[in-house]
């Protein structure tokens, strides 16, 4: 019962600062609205016993990510509106689009239910001590190949920033 | 003990998902483009979890490990590209990169 309200809390609380992520006329309050809503997607990774990922979550959206995007709105001084919006009929064309994909989303998945193996509130699977088995046994490869993803990323990233010709 | 049903989930990623494909098209700043894949990467992300939960699948979790790791790279790649586009056009409107449309 608790957790329903909760749910329902964090639900309301990540949409309504997803739109506003879209509504607000400068960037930076953009990004302050995407990260309570990674915030409040934290939260729905707690309310789903996923510990592990809500600590990650945390602290590579709410940390890493967000710090990155408002370096880049300070740094290339970008915080003022935007020059040319897009034209009005584009914009109710677009939410029209937008609003048939969820309608047609949602009658699909309208009335699915899984058979439930275990209760979901007991799970342990979350828990960094289990994942981490998982992790270090069956998916070593992509673990450590993922390493050398992020050595590339950095690489590539300082190539593009530097100032000289490449 | 009362749990909440899968499908409350799938409403509420569906309705994410979709607001962050409104965004990438509606959006002409290359800045708030990438904010809307990252709403739509953290939709799924959630549904993965939800999902790996209720069937009580670890690998679901690891997967969106994973995710969160290409999107961390993504996102560093895709804010160097926007700086150096800002650098040579003064501007990351998308609509003036129109040199590859047709």
């Amino acid at each position: 019962m608790f957790t329903k309200y909760i749910f329902f809390f964090l639900s309301i609380l990540a949409l309504y600062s997803a739109l506003m992520v879209l509504m607000s006329r400068r960037p930076i309050h953009s990004v302050l609205y995407l990260t309570l809503t990674f915030f409040a997607i934290a939260g729905h990774y707690v309310l789903l016993n996923a510990q592990f990922l809500a600590v990650v979550h945390v602290i590579v959206y709410a940390g890493a990510i967000m710090v990155l995007f408002l370096f880049t709105v300070m740094l290339l001084n970008l915080n003022k509106e935007e020059v040319s919006p897009k034209p009005v009929w584009v914009k109710i064309v677009v939410i029209i689009a937008g609003g048939t994909m969820m309608i047609v989303l949602i009658g699909i998945f309208r009335g699915y239910d899984i058979a439930l193996k275990t209760d979901p509130s007991l799970t342990q699977i979350g828990l960094v001590k289990n994942l981490g088995r998982v992790l270090y046994k069956d998916y070593l490869l992509p673990f450590e190949l993922s390493s050398i993803l992020f050595l590339t990323a950095m690489v590539g990233a300082v190539l593009l920033g530097k100032k000289e010709q490449i | 003990m009362e749990f909440i049903p899968i499908g409350y989930y799938l409403f509420f990623c569906t309705a994410l998902f979709c607001i962050g494909v409104t965004g990438v098209l509606i959006k002409r700043n290359a800045l708030m483009i990438l904010m809307s894949v990252e709403l739509m990467i953290n939709s799924i992300n959630l549904l993965l979890a939800a999902f790996s939960t209720y069937l009580n699948d670890p690998a679901g979790q690891i997967f969106v490990f994973f995710i969160m790791v290409v999107a961390a790279a993504e996102v560093a790649i895709g804010l160097a590209i926007i700086v150096v586009i800002y650098r040579t056009t003064h501007s990351i409107d998308i609509d003036i990169l129109n040199k590859l449309k047709w």
